[in-house]
């Protein structure tokens, strides 16, 4: 069969202080009808600008400078806006990262699944209707008859993800383009999406654009794979083939980051003092617990990673040390020290000695300030180093981190990448000179390059400094590296707690099996393997439920 | 020619609708095919093209309009053609002085200064120097006036220009006021007066209001409630009749304690435009102190000042500024409306609002006098301009720290 989509020579710019710069220089793909194509790079590596690129469009301040899109022997680079209007959301669809930020809050799910339809006039809106009840059925979405006619805030961000996919759906395109429709979601929600998608392309034989970054998620979707890396494409085969032997170096170290593994240390002696002990924590957000009876220690040097799905409770634990939820019951010891609850109440060292570093690098600097400013006040604040004796400091401290202090001292967070930011709230942490630090997810957001490097400076930091970690994360990918102890939590509870081997080894909990077995690996056939060993209707929520 | 065939301004407004309704059509049918089908004109929307002809249209309606004589046959003035060939030189003159104070920028003064000034717009550089004049004449008014501001001459002869041909007098080029003083004296005196009374109103209304605002959202609870129900309260009560109540109450007082009255206006009107600040304050510092490095800082165990001055405050100077440049010209306006009911500013001061006032009747000249009508106008001028220049440098300032953020 002919090909559907046809990029000869892409070329794509983006401007930047009145000068055009290359984002895209000349990337070449072609997708046959029903099948589905992975883009997968780091952020930055043009994905989502190409996948875009494929419906003829453009974000604000990025042209395109050069090569042809061809769909279905449309040329979208120079058709006029009238045809690209009848082809987008009709023969060609899009799905966006953010489920919940792609729908209108203001409108029920439905109306606005049946807009395209009527707009392109495909369908009645009472056809086009019932034909979104039917698609919701196909893809597994609970209640399908009236989920629709819920507002996007009533439903779960799986759901929307999937009433998203629906609505691509609607018009029956030739050409449905997923920008990284899962790296939201949990990994108990995050297969139940997959597998939808997944059965309603093949039904449909829809082709298919899947960006992302998680090669283990691709490994599953995909039919070929093509890498990019800054624009460039690296290499492109069939998936199993490219799995199998990658040809480029860059493509091998992509794969070989899940290999990074630490030694687990030996357990701590029986009678040391942790230097972190949560008893019988019980707290709550107005007149509901969200915590029930929480214990568990943190040994000196070591990690603890917490691991759960969103709203398990492990970010409130994480409050609740730290002293900004004080719990109902329950204490928090430091070196065999009752903490006061109320972090207001602390003396100052024992906040010196706890600090956090945040998921969001984002919101965790302040963007007025420059590196040297974040980092030099809580050494001025706790060492009280001033001038030169604190410039000092923060250049070791930058050194540390592995960035070059001359270079970034000056500059603002806007002006780094955020792994660097990542890397400059580590710094922040360290500046305190802490015996413990709490990690909030702090590579969730980054990819998976970059969260590597964060890893391995987290372990070297440790093996420098003697740190405790209290590692919060809901990848287990991430614990597997780094960890030395493991919690599970689920609603608020303790499910299982113990050495990271034990835990990788069975016998498991139930819901720690569930959750180890959710985690996308990088066979091909490990989706269908699951689906066919779980049965369809025991994916994800379906299966928290039973338990 | 009655009945159907009667023409009136209305049937003429729809007749050149339509002529230009054709017109844009034919604009962009000749677009097409000149330029090849080039997408500009093939994606042209309608609306767009109709917009092209209606500018190109108003254009030359302008400079037929500019080119009319000002006298009419019979020799009476044609006001309308003057004031629009005043106001066009007024904004050449404007877009000259600030392209030349601009280019003064760039090549004099510090690295720094030069380059802020070489990615300066038009309309920034405008506005700085404006401000920098009104700032020049205020703290100069004394040296600069050719007379005192409560100085009355013995004529009152509102012809500007000092023209004696036209009635004027070289000794007062902006003519003298009702009671005989020197307009040129009064409004140099008014920048002083004016300018100055309503700057310090509104930084000190930004001081109390900004900095109950922002711990109002720092530290919530019962002072979050307290505050805003107390400035919902406030904000209840019609402003101007609040102001004018409390400076009722002020006047005798300020008799009592021998305090000018003036200094009662200056804190009346900063309490009241405080409420306004302290909303604006609240609402961007609720939205700052949910960021992570808000939660950081606390947990560091940083004192409040710290947290408001030092990490809440820089990120909240964007909106404060936009407001800031408002609030200037609704303090400016409050000011000029209490001196007009005759609670303001008291005479002999000078002041625009009074002075708009005081010469107000004049502006039914116009139609045969446009110089004798402009003279109330020059201190209502006095005050637009300053609005305009302030809010161009906000706008300016606020582009700027928001594509600091990117």
């Amino acid at each position: 069969m002919s090909d559907l989509l046809k990029i000869r020579d892409l070329r794509i710019e983006g401007r930047s202080d009145e000068t055009w710069t290359p984002i895209i220089n000349g990337v070449d793909l072609d997708l046959k009808r029903g099948e589905v194509l992975g883009l997968i790079g780091e952020s930055g590596a043009g994905k989502s600008t190409i996948g875009l690129a494929a419906m003829g469009y453009t974000r604000d301040g990025v042209r395109i400078s050069g090569g042809s899109v061809e769909f279905d022997g449309i040329d979208l680079v120079t058709a006029s806006a009238r045809v690209k209007r009848d082809l987008l959301g009709k023969r060609i669809a899009y799905v966006a990262q953010s489920a919940a930020a792609s729908f209108n809050p203001a409108h029920k799910i439905i109306d606005q699944h049946t807009e395209a339809p009527v707009q392109h006039g495909v369908a009645k809106r009472s056809t086009s209707v019932e034909d979104g009840i039917e698609l919701y059925r196909k893809l597994r979405l609970p209640n399908p008859d009236e989920i629709g006619f819920r507002y996007p805030h009533q439903v779960s961000g799986g759901q929307l993800q999937r009433a998203m996919t629906a609505m691509a759906m609607s018009c029956r395109p030739d050409l449905i383009i997923f920008d990284e429709p899962t790296t939201a979601l949990d990994v108990t929600t995050q297969i139940e999406v997959l597998a939808s998608i997944r059965n309603i392309v093949d039904e449909f034989d829809t082709a298919a654009i899947y960006i992302t970054h998680d090669l283990a998620v691709v490994a599953q979707m995909a039919d070929r794979i093509k890498v990019l890396l800054r624009g460039d494409e690296v290499e492109e085969a069939e998936t199993r083939e490219m799995l199998s032997h990658p040809k480029e170096d860059y493509t091998k170290s992509l794969w070989a980051v899940r290999e990074f593994q630490r030694p687990e240390k030996p357990p701590a002696p029986a009678d040391a003092v942790p230097v972190v002990s949560v008893r019988n924590v019980t707290a709550a957000y107005g007149s509901t617990d969200v915590l029930h009876n929480v214990s568990f220690d943190i040994h000196a040097g070591r990690t603890v990673a917490v691991v759960g799905e969103s709203g398990s409770g492990k970010s409130t634990t994480a409050r609740c040390i730290t002293g900004l939820l004080p719990p109902r019951q329950g204490e928090i010891l430091f070196d065999g020290e009752v903490l006061p609850a109320d972090y207001r109440k602390r003396t100052k060292d024992q906040l010196r000695q706890a600090q956090m570093i945040y998921q969001m690098a984002d919101t965790a600097l302040n963007p007025r300030k420059t590196i040297g400013e974040i980092i030099g006040r809580p050494v001025r604040f706790y060492g009280g180093l001033r001038g030169a004796k604190r410039r000092e400091r923060v250049h070791e401290l930058l050194d540390q981190i592995e960035l070059e202090p001359a270079q970034y001292y000056h500059r603002y967070p806007s002006e780094l990448s955020g792994g660097q930011k990542q890397r400059v709230g580590i710094a922040r942490a360290l500046a305190a000179d802490p015996k413990f630090i709490i990690c909030d997810e702090v590579t969730s957001a980054l990819d998976q390059l970059v969260a590597e490097g964060i890893l391995r400076l987290l372990a070297d930091l440790q093996d420098k400094l003697g740190l405790s970690y209290m590692f919060i994360t809901h990848d287990l990918a991430t614990v597997k590296s780094i960890a030395d102890e493991v919690v599970v939590m689920k609603d608020g509870r303790v499910v299982e707690h113990g050495p990271k081997t034990d835990m990788f080894t069975p016998p498991h909990h139930p819901y720690t099996d569930l959750l180890l077995s959710s985690v996308p690996e990088m066979d091909p056939d490990w989706l269908t393997d699951l689906l066919a060993e779980r049965g369809v209707d025991n994916l994800g929520d379906a299966a928290v439920d039973k338990m | 020619m009655s009945g159907l065939f009667e023409f009136n301004a209305l049937s003429w407004l729809a007749i050149i609708l339509v002529l230009l309704f054709g017109a844009a059509f034919v604009f962009r049918r000749v677009g097409q095919t000149v330029t090849g089908n080039a997408p500009k004109f093939r994606d042209m929307p309608y609306g767009a093209a109709f917009g092209y002809v209606l500018a190109a249209a108003l254009l030359i309606f302008a400079v037929w309009y500019y080119l009319q004589p000002t006298v009419t046959d019979v020799g009476v003035p044609n006001a309308g053609v003057m004031f629009f060939r005043w106001a066009i030189h007024g904004f050449l003159i404007a877009a000259i002085a600030a392209f030349l104070f601009r280019l003064l920028g760039r090549s004099i003064g510090t690295a720094g200064s030069k380059k802020l000034f070489r990615t300066m717009p038009l309309t920034a550089s405008f506005g700085i120097l404006v401000i920098l004049i009104y700032a020049f004449v205020a703290i100069f008014a004394g040296a600069i006036a050719p007379h005192g501001q409560a100085e009355v001459f013995g004529t009152a002869n509102i012809m500007a220009g000092g023209d004696p041909a036209l009635g004027g007098d070289p000794a007062f080029p902006l003519g003298t006021d009702q009671i005989g003083r020197d307009i040129l004296s009064r409004l140099i005196y008014g920048a002083q007066n004016t300018v100055g009374i309503a700057f310090i109103t509104t930084c000190l209304a930004f001081v109390i209001g900004g900095s109950l605002g922002f711990l109002a959202a720092t530290i919530q609870g019962w002072l979050d409630e307290l505050l805003s129900r107390g400035v919902d309260v406030l904000m209840a009560i019609p402003s101007l009749i609040f102001a004018l109540l409390l400076m009722t109450i002020a006047s005798v007082w300020a008799a009592r304690l021998g305090v000018p009255l003036t200094v009662f206006m200056v804190l009346i009107i900063a309490l009241i435009d405080s409420t306004r600040v302290f909303r604006l304050a609240r609402a961007v510092g609720l939205n700052i102190v949910v960021m992570d490095y808000i939660e950081a800082a606390k947990l560091r165990g940083e004192g409040l000042g710290y947290l408001v001055f030092k990490e809440i405050l820089p990120n909240a100077m964007a909106p404060l500024l936009a407001e800031f440049g408002l609030r200037f010209c609704f303090v400016f306006l409050t000011i000029s409306s209490l001196s007009f009911l005759g609670v303001g500013i008291q005479p002999p001061l000078a002041d625009w609002g009074t002075m708009v006032r005081d010469l107000a009747p004049f502006i039914n000249f116009a139609a045969f006098a446009p110089t004798a009508a402009i003279t109330p106008l020059l201190a209502a001028g006095a005050i637009a301009l300053l609005t305009v220049a302030v809010n161009f440098v906000v706008d300016w300032m606020l582009h700027k720290s928001s594509g600091l953020k990117e």
